[in-house]
């Protein structure tokens, strides 16, 4: 019998200045803990993180990047969500 | 490294293809996007670099035989640690690429099915044997660098997962060809017969080094389209130069003598050197080098042998999962 494919895991570490957990890649195991294991051995050999997920990649959601034009052009159409939008005289300082 | 042979891109087949992407993702090049996993791309493109990345990885993979050779021989325990963690890297740095290279569309175990199949090449480098410690200093100092020049500008390379698997990679290899270089360093510094032990090394590591550059510009037919998909940033002989130029002073720094006696160095500064014998190239990356069948053996007994790991690894997820769902139903 032929032995199934490996399954594929997103690797997320977070790194010891307390940032986010931030993608670097991604590894095959066939369970969570084997994924745990090899995520350390692959992405934290010289002491990049201090926490570590992984997610099966089959549960990962994208957008399209067909549709990335509609998708976010609302955000690109509303320059008045930045600060810089809006007149604060120079007498008033840094604000 | 090791993306030698593989700057033969796939033949242009845009002209059956949508006109319009086509030409659309020509301008995302043109205006340095990065073209990501889901983006359209032509089928030439996608084929090209599954290629290239699948090769390169294979590389790391195998690149780890001839330096494991030396792990139980390792002079102390400083070398040998630093050995150990060197050949590891080399396996992560496969493990980075075939996961960039299967965002592609190619699975992981096709891709190394089509290696111990004998139908992926990988680096003509690692076919030569490695006879003594000195081989390991020189394969740091030297496999290494060139390593290093090549995959510099790939960190820039119009593929997102393969640039970014790059960059990881850069980061790692400089320790590696600096621990290389100590060991020629300390070997120099010597005995008579370490020092010699140095040359020998360099005798024989420095044109299949060359080499790795892949064949001189003149012969190399396909790196047009790989110039135009920004996947290639330099020619093989420009990284060549390159590499020749920034070795140069360190082989005189050692007290080595590269093994060129025709070598000079022009006005601009650059080490010119001699013609490289094409046909040992040749005759390496059709089998026939000095290890190519013991490298293939090693790997196909392996991936045998270990066969029943990943069978009983994915019995006991199967196991598992199957349990988990019971006692859901429960």
């Amino acid at each position: 019998m032929a032995t199934p494919n490996t399954p594929l895991w997103e690797v997320f570490i977070r790194s010891r200045n307390g940032l986010a957990h931030k993608h670097v890649g991604s590894l095959h195991a066939s369970d969570t803990t084997m994924a745990l294991q090899a995520a350390r051995d692959i992405y934290t050999r010289r002491g990049e993180g201090l926490s570590i997920w992984v997610v099966p990649s089959t549960a990962i959601t994208a957008s399209d990047p067909a549709e990335k034009g509609m998708m976010f052009e609302p955000a690109e159409s509303k320059i008045y969500r930045h600060p810089t939008f809006y007149e604060v005289p120079e007498e008033v300082g840094h604000m | 490294m090791y993306t030698q042979a593989l700057n033969t891109a796939e033949t242009d087949d845009r002209g059956l293809e949508d006109a319009s992407k086509a030409a659309q993702f020509q301008a995302r090049i043109d205006a340095e996007e990065r073209i990501e996993p889901n983006d359209w791309m032509p089928a030439a493109y996608r084929k090209t670099l599954t290629r290239q990345i699948s090769q390169h990885a294979h590389s790391e993979i195998v690149g780890m035989l001839p330096e494991g050779n030396w792990i139980t021989r390792a002079p102390s325990l400083r070398r040998k640690a630093a050995l150990l963690a060197k050949v590891q890297d080399e396996c992560g740095h496969g493990l980075y690429l075939y996961a960039a290279a299967e965002t592609l569309g190619t699975s992981r175990e096709d891709l190394v099915d089509a290696m111990l199949a004998g139908k992926a090449k990988y680096s003509s480098i690692f076919n030569y044997p490695t006879l003594t410690w000195a081989d390991i200093g020189t394969i740091g100092w030297l496999v290494d660098g060139a390593a290093i020049m090549n995959q510099i500008p790939l960190c820039r390379c119009s593929y997102g997962p393969y640039a970014r698997a790059m960059i990881r990679v850069c980061k790692e290899e400089s320790f590696h060809q600096r621990q290389g270089y100590e060991i020629m360093l300390t070997l120099c510094r010597g005995s008579d017969e370490q020092k010699a032990m140095a040359q020998d090394a360099l005798d024989r590591w420095w044109w299949p080094v060359l080499m790795m550059f892949g064949p001189p510009d003149a012969a190399s037919q396909h790196s047009d389209i790989s110039t135009k998909w920004k996947i290639k940033r330099f020619s093989n002989d420009e990284l060549r130069q390159k590499f020749v130029d920034a070795t140069a002073p360190q082989a005189q720094y050692l007290g080595l003598t590269i093994p060129d006696p025709g070598m000079t160095q022009d006005a601009e500064g650059h080490w010119r050197y001699s013609e490289i014998d094409w046909t040992e190239f040749k005759q390496v990356l059709a089998g026939n080098g000095p290890c190519n069948r013991d490298r293939m053996a090693a790997r196909r007994k392996s991936h045998d042998e270990g066969a029943w790991v990943r069978e009983a690894a994915a019995a006991y997820a199967a196991k598992r999962a199957q349990r988990q769902t019971a006692q859901a139903a429960e």
